[in-house]
C-alpha cells in the first residue's frame, strides 16, 4: 500500500480563551493519494480547526498541544515558517468556506487568480492570464474573458466559489483543503460545486480534505469519512460502510438527524439525550484517561 | 459514487464592468471639482503668462479702486486694486502657487508617514502597534495650532516651515485612520486565503490589504490638501507664512480686513478663493471616495 498523502496523528488542541478547553482530542486521520476524506460533525467539533493547523492559520486563543501532521513525510507543525509557505499554495491549497470574503473585493479576479500561479508556479503575467481562462473554463464559467476583468461583487455566489476552486486547483496541488466549501451556497449551486470538485479532484489526482457539519454533502463526495465529536474521531471508514452500518451511536444520531423525504415523522430530530449523555461519559472518560497519562 | 457529466455552465452578471478611470469620469463631484483643481493647478502654473499685472507692481495712484462693473472703477483692474494700488486679481493668481504647493506636499508627506506607520500599527499588531498608537496618543495632546506656531519660530519663516508644521501635526490623523482600516481588513477572509497561498507579509500587506484601504486614503488626502489649504492661510494672517513680498490669500486676506470698510474686495477676493478651492478639494475627496470604492459602487 502506498504512504498516504497526509496522515494527521494524535492531534491535540485547546482553546487558551475558554480556560484550556479541550477542542481537539488526539484525532488521527489519513488521507491517501487521490482519496477524498470527509471530515463530519456538529459545530463546535473541531473540524475547522483540523484545516486551520494543516494550513498554520491556527487563531492565536488555540494552541496544539499534541500530535503530528505529517504530509508527504514532512511535519507541517515543526516546520519553519518560511518552509512552510513554500510548501501552501505549491503543494497544498485551500477552497475557504464562505466566497463572499474569501476574495479580494478591491481586486479584480484576473489579479487574484494570476497571483498564486506567479508566485508558486514561476509564470509570467502573459502565461499566467492564460492559465487563468484555461481554468476558469475548466470550472465552467462561460465567458471567462469577461469574468476575469470583474471584481468579485460583480459575481453570484456560485461563481466566485468556481472562481476559488479554479484558483485552487488551478496551483496543481496534492491536496486541497474545502473548508465547508458548500456551506454559504444555496442547493442547486451546491450540487454542482459538489460535482466540480469531484471532477477536478478525479482529474488530476489530487488529495481532498473535506471538511462538512453536513452528512448529506459529504456522502455525496467522500470516499471515507471521519466523525468528529467534541474534538474526538468517533467513527472512520469507507463513507458508504459508515453511512450504511454505523458503528458508533453518535454516527447513527447523526444519520437520524439527516431531513430525509422518505422518512418525513423522523426528520430533524436532535440528537437523544441518553446519546448525549453516553458521548459526554466518553469524553469524559478519554480526559481523565490522559490526565492519568499526562501525570504518570 | 454516482457518475454524471456537467453540462450546465454559468453565465456571469451584468455588463462589462466599466474601467477605474470610466467610474471617475461618471462621477459628477469627481469631475467638477477635479476639473476646478486643475484649472488651479494650470493658474498656478502659468500664473506669470496667464496674471494681467505683475502682483507687486505698487501703484499708488490707482489705489483701492474697485472691481469691475462698480462706480469709480478703472479699466484693466478687474477685480480692483488694493490699498498699495496693487492688482488683486494678479495677487489672486499668484497666491494659488503657494497654496497648492503646500496642499500638495504637506498633504501628500502627512499622508506617506501617517500611513505607513498606520499600516504597520494594524498590520504587526501587538508591541509596534502599541507604541505607535501610544505615540499618536502623546502627539495628539500638543495643542495643534501652538505646535505649529513654536515650530514656526523654531524653524523660521517660509515655505518649508509651513510644510513641515502641517507635516508634524497632522500625519496622525492618516495613522489612525489607515491603522483602523488595516486592522478591519487583515482579518478578512481574502487575507487568511492569501496566507494559505504562501504570500509573505509584505505582499499581503501591500497587494491585498493597501488596495483595500486607498478609497479611505484618497479621501482623506485630499480632505487633507483643503485643510493644509487653510493652515497655510491662517499661518499667513498672523504673518509666519512666506515673506510678506510673496502674494498669498491668507496674507490678503490680513491686509484686507484692514481695510475692509473701504475696500472690502479686497479682503473678498482672497477669500473666496480659498473657499472655492477647499471646498472643491472637499467634494473631490467625497466624490474619489465614493466612485473607488469597489462594494460602495453602484
Amino acid at each position: 500500500m502506498t504512504p498516504p498523502r497526509l496522515a494527521i496523528e494524535a492531534l491535540s488542541a485547546i482553546s487558551l480563551r475558554d480556560g484550556d478547553r479541550p477542542i481537539l482530542r488526539r484525532v488521527s486521520l489519513s488521507v491517501g493519494v487521490g482519496e477524498v476524506h470527509g471530515v463530519v460533525g456538529e459545530s463546535g467539533a473541531g473540524k475547522s480547526t483540523i484545516a486551520k493547523a494543516i494550513l498554520g492559520i491556527i487563531p492565536s486563543q488555540v494552541r496544539i498541544t499534541g500530535g503530528t501532521i505529517n504530509f508527504e513525510g514532512q511535519n507541517l507543525l515543526s516546520m519553519p515558517a518560511k518552509a512552510l509557505r513554500a510548501v501552501l499554495g505549491r503543494d497544498i491549497a485551500l477552497v475557504p468556506q464562505d466566497p463572499s470574503t474569501a476574495l479580494n473585493p478591491s481586486r479584480r479576479i484576473d489579479a487574484q487568480l494570476t497571483d498564486g500561479l506567479r508566485l508558486k508556479r514561476g509564470l509570467s503575467a502573459r502565461e499566467a492570464r492564460l492559465r487563468a481562462l484555461a481554468l476558469l473554463e475548466e470550472v465552467q464559467i462561460r465567458d471567462p474573458e469577461r469574468v476575469l476583468k470583474s471584481y468579485p461583487h460583480q459575481l453570484s455566489g456560485g461563481m466566485r466559489q468556481r472562481v476559488l476552486i479554479a484558483a485552487a486547483f488551478g496551483l496543481e496541488p496534492k491536496l486541497v483543503i474545502a473548508d465547508e466549501p458548500t456551506t454559504a451556497l444555496d442547493v442547486t449551486v451546491q450540487k454542482q460545486i459538489l460535482r466540480l470538485i469531484r471532477l477536478l479532484q478525479e482529474r488530476h489526482g489530487t488529495s481532498v480534505l473535506f471538511v462538512s457539519h453536513d452528512l448529506g454533502v459529504v456522502a455525496k463526495i467522500c470516499d471515507r469519512l471521519t466523525v468528529l465529536y467534541m474534538g474526538r474521531a468517533m467513527e472512520q471508514g469507507a463513507t458508504e460502510e459508515v453511512l450504511s452500518a454505523p458503528r458508533h451511536a453518535y454516527t447513527k444520531a447523526l444519520l437520524a438527524a439527516n431531513p430525509r423525504y422518505d422518512r418525513p415523522d423522523t426528520g430533524l430530530e436532535p440528537t437523544p439525550p441518553e446519546v448525549v449523555a453516553a458521548l459526554r461519559a466518553e469524553i469524559a472518560a478519554f480526559d481523565a484517561a490522559a490526565a492519568e497519562a499526562g501525570h504518570g | 459514487m454516482e457518475h454524471w457529466s456537467p453540462k450546465q455552465t454559468i453565465t456571469d452578471a451584468g455588463p462589462q464592468p466599466p474601467t477605474a478611470v470610466e467610474r471617475l469620469l461618471r462621477d459628477p463631484k469627481v469631475v467638477g471639482a477635479g476639473g476646478f483643481i486643475v484649472f488651479l493647478i494650470v493658474l498656478a502654473l502659468a500664473a506669470p503668462l496667464v496674471a494681467p499685472m505683475d502682483p507687486l507692481a505698487q501703484n499708488l495712484v490707482l489705489a483701492t479702486v474697485p472691481p469691475a462693473g462698480f462706480a469709480e472703477s478703472e479699466p484693466g483692474y478687474l477685480l480692483g486694486t488694493d490699498g498699495l494700488g496693487r492688482d488683486v486679481l494678479s495677487r489672486v493668481i499668484f497666491g494659488t502657487q503657494v497654496s497648492l504647493t503646500v496642499a500638495f506636499v504637506a498633504a501628500g508627506l502627512a499622508c506617506l508617514i501617517g500611513s505607513l506607520l498606520g499600516l504597520l500599527a494594524g498590520f504587526l499588531g501587538g508591541f509596534v502597534d502599541a507604541l505607535i498608537s501610544r505615540l499618536v496618543d502623546i502627539w495628539m495632546a500638543f495643542p495643534p495650532v501652538l505646535l505649529s506656531i513654536l515650530l514656526v519660530a523654531v524653524l523660521g519663516t517660509g515655505l518649508h516651515s509651513v510644510i513641515a508644521a502641517i507635516v508634524v501635526i497632522d500625519w496622525t490623523r492618516f495613522c489612525r485612520v489607515v491603522r483602523t482600516e488595516t486592522m478591519g481588513q487583515a482579518q478578512m477572509d481574502y487575507v487568511v486565503a492569501a496566507r494559505t497561498i504562501g504570500f509573505a507579509r509584505p505582499a499581503i500587506l501591500f497587494r491585498e490589504i493597501l488596495p483595500n484601504v486607498a478609497p479611505v486614503l484618497i479621501a482623506l488626502l485630499t480632505l487633507e490638501m483643503g485643510i493644509a489649504v487653510v493652515v497655510e492661510a491662517i499661518l499667513s494672517f498672523v504673518g509666519l507664512s512666506v515673506s510678506s513680498d510673496t502674494p498669498t490669500w491668507g496674507g490678503m486676506i490680513a491686509e484686507g480686513r484692514q481695510i475692509v470698510h473701504e475696500a472690502w474686495w479686497v479682503l473678498a477676493a482672497p477669500l473666496a478663493a480659498l473657499f472655492a478651492t477647499v471646498v472643491a478639494f472637499n467634494q473631490l475627496g467625497d466624490g474619489l471616495a465614493r466612485s473607488l470604492d469597489p462594494v460602495l459602487r453602484r
